[in-house]
């Protein structure tokens, strides 16, 4: 039918590192970035917003992995985002059932996790070449390394903005909140100061 | 091997004979007499507020540039006093470290420092903190106090993070009559009265650290154009075009639109026009660019101060010019000697 090369170098850690370090795709890919920008005002949002990330991109890739023979060349953009926006709706009837107030919070942004970048990638680049188990695998990595972009960001604003990491308040009551890291210029401002400190990181490491 | 040698330059051929440091020490020494009215007005709180700045400016510069010394330019000492001078007397000591360190970090160093920034530091500094605290940085308090030498006020020496007290009690205890907490813009946009021009002049209103003396702004901003230290065109664009737009808002309507020499003295208009629009890394350098950049800065900050949400549009209005630099620079290239008039560049 369509054959395809398979890359069979087996699940290493690198697998699974590769997403959550080397290849993060907040600090390093710099992908997934209306997310990343809207929904972190608080922890509690990043962090369920990429849980809800982390589900669509696993299963998402598994089935991509699966059918991965099945699909022609052409139309496989396709059928990934018939794929990717029935996990999508799901999770978005499920954060509605569990929690109506943070399906508020989030806003559309449940929905357009269909574009998000992260995940399409996934499926093309690796999912579609790989074995399911080895695709689940790299999936979870890149999903987690994500959940770790939007709390770093979504905790740095919320104790920034509110005090508060959580919900719970470390400052007490007479903290002053910098209003500026809840609106939508704090997001750049926080995620600039992040890459700043990844790139200068990495930097470093080379030089070593 | 002839005698005479030819030697090859690229333009520009002649130089000023003013040096980088030359120019920002005579903008600081400029700086120094509306430091000194700000501290003689409101006391101690200003003095430890303009050393703080400058001093978290000076550090910043410092920490960045580990490779070269940087502080020996005076643009950092220029940037802090600026800031200093914007905001507001009794603003949390912290939070004008905040300022200070934003505007350095973010608004120079990160472009690559002097030269490179696309906005005018303390700027962009004080647009930071305007949008973190927007309570403190419109706490105003009353000029001439009686104790403002034997006392800071009491936001000075707030804890870091933590909210700054209410002076409405201490402002009562100074025996201050009538103070109303709103600078004239204020006064004038939501109570619809304005200050004479006499106070705005001489600067017994309340507003930022160093905006309320308009006549002495003006004399240091002379003694700089004289020398020829700054632009004279810019300052003049921004001026005149603020209050020919005031003086046509006036004729349209007089009894809602206050008169033009109201809006050239009130706020940081001048300071800003003098100091902060002519900043030599973010103003064009062509003549027509110089004027177009001015008039921009004039007719935007009127428009902000009658429709917009805030009450002052200088900074804004500056922000804004200074973003629009390089492509106002772009569309005035002047026509190069030699080359055809309709032929472009």
């Amino acid at each position: 039918m369509n054959p395809k090369k398979e890359i069979d170098e087996g699940i290493t850690f690198d697998t699974f590192m590769e997403g959550v370090w080397r290849q993060n795709p907040v600090f390093v890919m710099v992908l997934g970035m209306c997310p990343t920008l809207a929904v972190t005002v608080s922890a509690v949002n990043a962090v369920s917003m990429g849980i809800a990330t982390l589900f669509v991109l696993v299963s998402s890739c598994l089935l991509v992995s699966l059918i991965r023979n099945l699909v022609p060349k052409e139309v496989r953009i396709a059928t990934y985002i018939v794929i990717i926006a029935t996990f999508v709706t799901l999770v978005d009837y499920i954060i509605q059932a569990v929690s109506l107030s943070l399906y508020e919070a989030l806003g559309a942004f449940i929905q357009l996790i269909v574009v998000n970048c992260i995940i399409l990638g996934r499926a093309e680049a690796h999912a579609s070449k790989n074995p399911p188990l080895k695709a689940v695998v790299n999936a979870l990595g890149m999903g987690i390394g994500f959940t770790i972009g939007l709390l770093a960001l979504g905790a740095t604003r919320e104790i920034l903005g509110a005090g508060k990491l959580f919900g719970f308040s470390l400052f007490g009551e007479h903290f002053q909140p910098w209003v500026v890291m809840v609106l939508p210029p704090g997001g750049f401002f926080v995620l600039g100061a992040w890459l700043l400190l990844f790139s200068f990181m990495r930097s470093r490491s080379a030089t070593e | 091997m002839s005698k005479h040698r030819i030697e090859l330059r690229a333009a520009p051929h002649q130089h000023s004979g003013h040096s980088v440091p030359t120019i920002m020490r005579n903008v600081v020494y400029s700086l120094l007499p509306i430091c000194g009215f700000s501290v003689w007005q409101y006391g101690l709180s200003a003095l430890a507020l303009l050393l703080t700045v400058t001093a978290t400016c000076l550090a910043t510069e410092r920490l960045l540039n580990r490779n070269a010394n940087t502080l020996g330019d005076w643009s950092a000492a220029i940037t802090g006093i600026l800031l200093g001078l914007t905001l507001p007397p009794a603003f949390p000591l912290w939070m004008a470290i905040v300022a200070g360190f934003v505007a350095i970090a973010i608004g120079k160093a990160m472009f690559g420092g002097l030269g490179h920034n696309p906005f005018n530091p303390a700027l962009v500094g004080r647009a930071f903190v305007q949008a973190a605290f927007p309570v403190a940085i419109t706490t105003w308090v009353p000029a001439f106090s009686a104790n403002r030498f034997s006392e800071f006020v009491p936001t000075t020496f707030t804890a870091p993070l933590m909210m700054p007290p209410d002076i409405v009690g201490w402002v009562k205890q100074q025996g201050v009559d009538a103070f109303t907490g709103a600078t004239p813009l204020a006064r004038w946009k939501f109570e619809n009265v304005t200050a004479s021009a006499h106070d705005l002049l001489t600067g017994t209103v309340t507003a930022s650290a160093g905006e309320t003396s308009a006549l002495l702004i003006l004399m240091c901003g002379a003694y700089l154009a004289i020398r020829k230290f700054m632009d004279w065109r810019i300052p003049v664009a921004v001026l005149g075009s603020a209050a020919l737009t005031a003086w046509a808002f006036q004729l349209y309507d007089p009894a809602h639109y206050p008169a033009p020499l109201f809006v050239l003295l009130s706020g940081g208009l001048m300071i800003g026009a003098i100091y902060m629009a002519t900043d030599m890394a973010t103003s064009p350098v062509t003549p027509v660019g110089v004027w177009i950049y001015g008039v921009i800065i004039g007719v935007m900050t009127v428009i902000i101060r009658y429709f917009g949400g805030l009450t002052e549009g200088v900074m804004y209005a500056i922000l804004l010019g200074n973003a629009l630099t390089p492509l106002i620079d772009q569309y005035t290239q002047p026509r190069v000697y030699g080359t055809g008039r309709k032929e472009k560049p």
